[in-house]
This record gives C-alpha cells, structure tokens and sequence, in this order.
C-alpha cells in the first residue's frame, strides 16, 4: 500500500470515516464529467486497496461517482450527500 | 393544423352555424381517439397543458374521493416530475414522510414490484401511479400486475402513458390513463381517460371544461390536429413499432460496442422507438453538440445540458451514469421518411464523436 496522504480540505468533512491515509481528489467546482475523470486519474496510479475521498459540488456526481465504482469493480465505502458530495472509495474489491 | 384552424375555430358552445359546425368537430374528434383507446368518448377529456397537466388533474382527481382513507401517494421513482414533485411537496408541508412512498426500481428502471405491493398496505393510501413506459429509457412496466395489487385493496392506480400510448397500443388495466397527442407528433394535448367505474372528483368549485376534469375548456382545432394525427398514427402504428424496433435494435448493438458506454433500460420488455446511453468520461452538452452539427438531433439526460440544471432523475434511480448521456427518439416514418439513414449516420458518428471528446477532456486511456 503505497498510497500517499495529502492534507485536504475534506480531512474532517461529514462522511465520518478516518480519511488517514486516504488520497483527497478535490473537484468542487467542476461539472460533470470532471469529478469522474479528476477520481480515474487519480486512481491511475494508485494500487487496488488504496483509498480515494472524491469531493465534488456537482450533483451529478452522486449519482456518477457511485456508477464509476461499478464500472470499474472499486467498492464505494460511503456516500454522503448535502451541498457537498463525498465519496469514499477503495479502489479494487 | 391550418387546416383544423378553418374548420374548428368558432365556439362550440354557441349556437351559430360555425359554433355548431366546431361543437360536431370536437365531437368526432373525441371519438376518434376514444375508439382507438377502447373507450367511450365521455371517459375522455383533453387538457390544455397536454400530458403534464393532465397527469396533475388525475392525481388530484383520483386522490379527493379518497380524503377518508387518506392522502398518501405511491408511486415509482421513475415517474414524471409532476408526480413526484406532487408527492414530495405534501411530504415537506405535512412533516409527515409516509404521505409519499417512493418505489425504487432495478438497473433496467423497472418498479421493485414487492415494494409497491407492501407500500399499498398502508391504510392511509389514497393513490398510486405507476408508467407505462418510462418516457427516458423506454422500460415497461408491470402496469397489469401492480393494478391487481391496487385492485386488492380498493386503491385507484393512475397509469402514465404519456410516452407510449398511441405509439404502441393502450394498457388495458387502470383506474385512469393519461397520455399525449404529441406521442403521435400530434399537437402537444393532454389526454385523460376515467372509466366510469371510477370515482373521481377534483378539489374545489366544480369545473364545467371537459366533464368537470380539465381548468379550461379546450381550443377546437387542436382536438382536430390531435385526432388527425391519432388517426394516421393508428393506422400504421404496429408496422412502425416493428421498424422502429429493428432500428433501435442496432442503436442499442452499435452503443454496447463502444468501450464504456451503458445502453439503459430494459432490451426486451421496452418501447420500440427510444435508445438511452450513457458514455463514461464524456459530458452530453458536448455530445448532443457534436451530433447537432453532424445533422443529428439528439437529447440528454445530462445534467450538463442546456436543457436541464439537475441530472435525470431517471438515470440516477437507476444507478446508470447521468453524464454523457443521450437519448434517441426514432421519429415516425410518415414524419421522417429518412430515419434510417439518420440512424445510419448516427450508428456511425456515435464513436468517433465520443473518441473525440474523451481524447479532449485527458480521458483517452482512462
């Protein structure tokens, strides 16, 4: 597991799980398909069982970040809804 | 429509000449589209507004006979925004969360049936209403089975047949129908059928439009445009839903074989004439964008779209992307006779535009 930690600003938001070592993909502010694309390229270069917090403003991004873990086989952790999207992913199985 | 102004444009309630000549119109015309849909003319009524307004008199319609039960709505999480945004709204004034019970439905947007039936049970249910044919991804519905599940417990089922009836033929099992001549690239006019075996009752002054059901009374030669154009649409209706279905057919093979595209809904039990896909890492402005200058017209569910600010809710219920999404309506062959090369170029562009757009947006190799 080689995933790196960043300070991020979603490092105490509301979805209660430890972000710990967790990497932060900061995407508020971008429309769809941007949230999806910042967390693929993001996911890139990380291992399976690394972990992956997507922060998003689009609402759109409750519904496509979930459908990308299915897509492409990573485990959506949880997901937490309000004026922020945040997904809580851990890539593979 | 020129001619349905010349013929139909006096008062029908008067009893001049033109007045008379436009009240026997409307007459025939209700026929018309009566008879097709198997039921008498009085059971029908046209709503200015079309199919949305006529959805909303039904709900309100099915729902006041019922006020000693209750008010509670159930309802698919698919339905018209109308429905839902009815259901919600009672929801939020009331404090109360079971005034609305929300069904949701499996990856191909067909209703969890069993949920339907246990939200039924509540004794406070006072409406349910459940699609025909989802209008976005073309699944059916299970309109039959969940009629027998109202039918159990005395609650009226509202069935939503804006995107299907006339374009494929009516349900049979309803406490009322509600449908749209534009489905049958008619005039956008609300159709509403309530059988009289019905109770139904709007809230309020009595109305004296359209047998107490519609706010207004209708504009004469849109009934006659809406008739006119029933009437072809019938006549050629089950060899059109046959093309159309070999059409949407390939649609639907040609999207599949697009690395990282979904095709929505349901591939057998679907309407002919509708193909949804949603395309990872690509935003459907830009598609419908690119199409549209390729001569292609298209619409999204995309959030994205000029269209809309939020995404499908329709393609959220059902788990599927909302972005990069088209949705591809096969016109009808009278109106279109050159859909099958529009398909053609489409089945052909749909690849090329999405490889585009992805290599633009850094998401090629993603």
């Amino acid at each position: 597991m080689t995933g790196h930690s960043e300070p991020g600003p979603g490092d105490r938001g509301a979805g209660g799980l430890d972000d710990g070592d967790a990497v932060i993909v900061d995407a508020r502010e971008t429309r769809c398909p941007m949230p999806v694309i910042m967390a693929a390229k993001a996911a890139q270069d990380l291992p399976d069982g690394a972990r992956l917090v997507v922060l998003a403003t689009d609402p759109a991004a409750a519904a496509d970040l979930p459908a990308w873990c299915r897509l492409r086989g990573h485990t959506l952790l949880d997901l937490h809804l309000g004026d922020e999207v945040r997904a809580d992913i851990r890539l593979g199985t | 429509m020129t001619a349905a102004v010349d013929a139909g444009w006096a008062d029908p309630r008067r009893l001049y000449r033109e007045g008379r000549q436009a009240a026997a119109l409307l007459n025939q015309a209700r026929e018309t589209i009566a008879a097709d849909l198997g039921v008498r003319p009085s059971e029908l009524s046209f709503h200015l507004g079309g199919g949305p307004a006529a959805l909303t008199a039904a709900l309100e319609g099915l729902a006041w006979p019922r006020r000693r039960a209750g008010s509670r709505l159930v309802a698919s999480a698919v339905e018209h925004s109308n429905v839902l945004l009815a259901g919600r709204y009672a929801v939020a004034q009331s404090g109360d969360p079971l005034r609305f019970a929300e069904i949701g439905v499996d990856r191909a947007g067909r209703v969890d049936l069993d949920a339907f039936a246990a939200a039924l049970t509540d004794p406070t249910t006072a409406v349910a209403a459940l699609q025909h044919a989802n209008g976005e991804v073309g699944t059916m519905q299970p309109v039959d089975a969940a009629y027998r599940a109202c039918a159990e417990r005395g609650i009226p089922l509202l069935v939503d047949g804006q995107a299907s009836v006339g374009r494929v033929r009516a349900p049979a099992s309803y406490a009322a129908l509600v449908a749209d001549a534009a489905t049958v690239a008619g005039p956008p006019l609300g159709l509403l059928v309530v059988p009289e075996r019905t109770a139904f009752r709007r809230p309020g002054p009595p109305r004296e439009a359209e047998f107490g059901r519609a706010d207004a009374p209708v504009w004469v030669p849109l009934a006659l445009a809406a008739a006119e154009a029933w009437q072809q649409a019938a006549a050629v209706r089950d060899d059109d839903a046959g093309s159309a279905r070999a059409l949407t057919d390939r649609l639907r093979a040609a999207a599949a074989a697009i690395p990282d595209v979904e095709v929505a809904g349901d591939d057998g039990e679907r309407l002919p004439h509708i193909v949804t896909c949603s395309a990872l890492y690509v935003d459907g402005e830009t598609l419908v964008g690119e199409l549209d200058r390729r001569d292609i017209a298209v619409a999204s569910g995309s959030a994205c779209t000029a269209s809309t600010l939020e995404p499908s809710h329709v393609l959220a219920a059902m788990g599927l992307l909302t972005h990069g999404n088209i949705r591809i309506t096969v016109p009808w062959r009278a109106t279109a006779p050159d859909r099958d090369s529009g398909v053609d170029r489409l089945i052909t562009a749909l690849p090329l535009v999405i490889g585009e757009v992805r290599a633009r947006l850094g998401a090629g190799g993603l």
